[in-house]
């Protein structure tokens, strides 16, 4: 018996590892190495004075603080643009932008007044200190009173211009300047697209015919289409500038796909016809004790449907980014000829997977959008559907 | 679910939903409106363009279909026409012959009447000149004979002789 079941066992392993192709145990790499780096990385927040004792002992743990503190840096907003920063030094390089606080009145100054951090900004009498890209009100000398790892300063409304609203803005821009150069160029051009629009036309059209039209219905699809398509392009560009190397991570902060899934949800909701709010305060086709247990479970549902959809966006782009930064980060802790070009390698892979995420990402996020639009204006026949 | 709710800022949250509003008004006006309109008359223009053609195409056939009945029925008109023609070609000849056989018979018979009235008049005419050279034959024989009285005396002598005889 125990010898049977050990045969099957070394059948099972033949089995797994004949099959197993090369882009299997490539994924399998990628699913287990970042897990172990993190789970290897100190915390950033409690190890934080350690690493600073240990810095001369340990010259590895000192590069993994510092991995740590790019890899937050990097997928958090931040209130300036910096490319990059030199360590040793302390110089960043890139540019300030502008700070704007509501503190019983408005307070606009330039983020260089921080200093990354490093002192206190006076503004109209008031002083502000930054910390962990939070700004907290304080005195003269930044005193900042902590309890439990987070400072107990008053908090400022802080309407800044961010990294991710920067970011933002120029992806706003380009948007605005690229499509409406497509729909100016079809009057000058006999109804042919042209110039550097003409190649986002079939995107356009991928989004009325495969997202649109199948979710919503011929009938009433005209009415979201420009929601879905700016939806679409605003998530996918913003998703791309998140893969080139300045650190923009703005589809993998919450606030912004938070904003974007209260648009679903609202246009839902105030879109509804009829039957939507039938099919969730009374089902029809079902016995009444069931109608009031389905009524909250269905309403429920029509708030957990954005908050997915806020989710899953936030989740994938955050964790995309921490896995390139992680495989990036290991290429100088491996600092070896073998392991910094496998590091590398896996890097690239992930990269280009996260390329295809990029454009996978804005379609599932539209492609829900439609779908929940398209349940909110459904028309139901309920003396066929229902029995 | 504390470092979602951590890490949320208002700030970011309230500039992307403005711009992201301002983008869905902008876009509407400038972008998409302009892009699906064109792309829906295209589309149009497309289908309505396929539509004439199969229109076309239908009629072509029609047209075909009406030559050829056209053709058919040119056809058997011209047949028709050449048998008749026919049948009163040979009608003509047939009553032509008949008419000349008619019109050859009667000239015969005139032919024949005028022969006959003809030779009638030369019979007369002949015979009324071999009946003058037989009297001016005559005439000049008598005259001949008597002439000379002897032979004449002679003559009725012997005349008169063989009557004795007789």
């Amino acid at each position: 018996m125990h010898q049977i079941s050990e045969i099957k066992f070394r059948q099972i392993i033949v089995m797994v590892f004949s099959k197993k192709s090369f882009l299997y145990s490539i994924v399998a790499l990628i699913a287990f190495l970042p897990s172990v780096l993190l789970a290897n990385s100190p915390e950033p927040a409690s190890g934080h004075e350690e690493a600073v004792t240990k810095e001369n002992q340990d010259p590895k743990a000192e590069i993994k603080k510092q991995i740590n503190e790019v890899k937050n840096h990097h997928v958090l907003d931040s209130h300036s643009f910096n490319f990059f920063a030199d360590e040793e030094t302390g110089k960043h390089y890139g540019f300030p932008l502008p700070i704007i606080l509501w503190d019983n009145g408005l307070h606009i100054f330039s983020s260089s007044k921080f200093h990354e951090g490093k002192s206190v900004a006076e503004d109209g009498g008031n002083y502000y200190v930054l910390h962990h890209e939070r700004i907290y009100k304080t005195d003269a000398a930044g005193t900042l009173t902590e309890h439990d790892g987070h400072p107990t300063n008053a908090k400022p409304l802080d309407f800044s211009i961010t990294k991710g609203v920067f970011s933002m803005l120029i992806i706003a821009l380009l948007m605005f300047l690229l499509f409406r150069g497509l729909g100016k160029s079809y009057s000058k051009n006999g109804g042919v697209a042209a110039g550097a629009g003409r190649f986002f036309e079939p995107i356009v059209l991928f989004v009325r015919d495969e997202i649109a039209i199948p979710n919503i219905g011929e009938r009433h699809y005209k009415k979201y289409m420009s929601h879905l398509l700016t939806v679409f392009f605003f998530i996918w560009f913003l998703n791309v500038i998140g893969m080139l190397p300045f650190g923009i991570n703005v589809t993998g902060n919450i606030s912004v796909t938070f904003g974007l899934a209260v648009l679903t949800f609202i246009i839902t909701t105030f879109t509804a016809k009829k039957d939507y709010w039938l099919h969730i305060f009374w089902m029809p086709g079902v016995p009444v004790p069931m109608k009031i247990i389905l009524a909250p479970i269905e309403l429920m549902g029509a708030i957990i449907k954005p908050f997915s959809l806020m989710i899953r966006l936030y989740a994938n782009m955050f964790a995309g980014h921490i896995v390139i930064m992680s495989l990036i980060g290991m290429m100088f802790i491996f600092k070896s000829w073998i392991g910094s070009p496998l590091a590398f390698g896996l890097s690239f892979v992930i990269s280009l997977i996260e390329i295809l995420v990029t454009l996978l990402q804005a379609y599932i996020f539209t492609m829900l959008t439609a779908l929940y639009f398209g349940a909110a204006v459904e028309e139901h026949h309920h003396d066929d559907a229902h029995h | 679910m504390e470092k979602l709710i951590n890490d949320f800022s208002f700030g970011l949250f309230f500039w992307q939903t403005l711009i992201f509003l301002l983008l869905v008004f902008l876009l509407r006006k400038f972008a998409w409106k302009p892009i699906l309109d064109a792309v829906n008359e295209r589309e149009e223009g497309i289908k309505n363009a396929l539509l004439s053609a199969e229109i076309a195409k239908k009629d072509m056939q029609k047209l075909n279909s009406d030559n050829e009945k056209l053709l058919a029925q040119a056809r058997v008109e011209r047949d028709a026409i050449l048998k008749e023609a026919r049948e009163i070609k040979d009608k003509i000849v047939s009553e032509a012959k008949e008419e000349a056989q008619v019109q050859a018979g009667k000239m015969i018979e005139q032919a024949k009447a005028a022969i006959n009235s003809e030779k009638n008049a030369a019979m007369a005419d002949l015979k009324n000149q071999v009946s003058n050279l037989s009297i001016e034959i005559a005439e000049k024989v008598l005259r001949n004979e008597l002439a000379d009285k002897a032979s004449q005396t002679k003559l009725v002598e012997k005349m008169l002789g063989d009557v004795k005889l007789n």
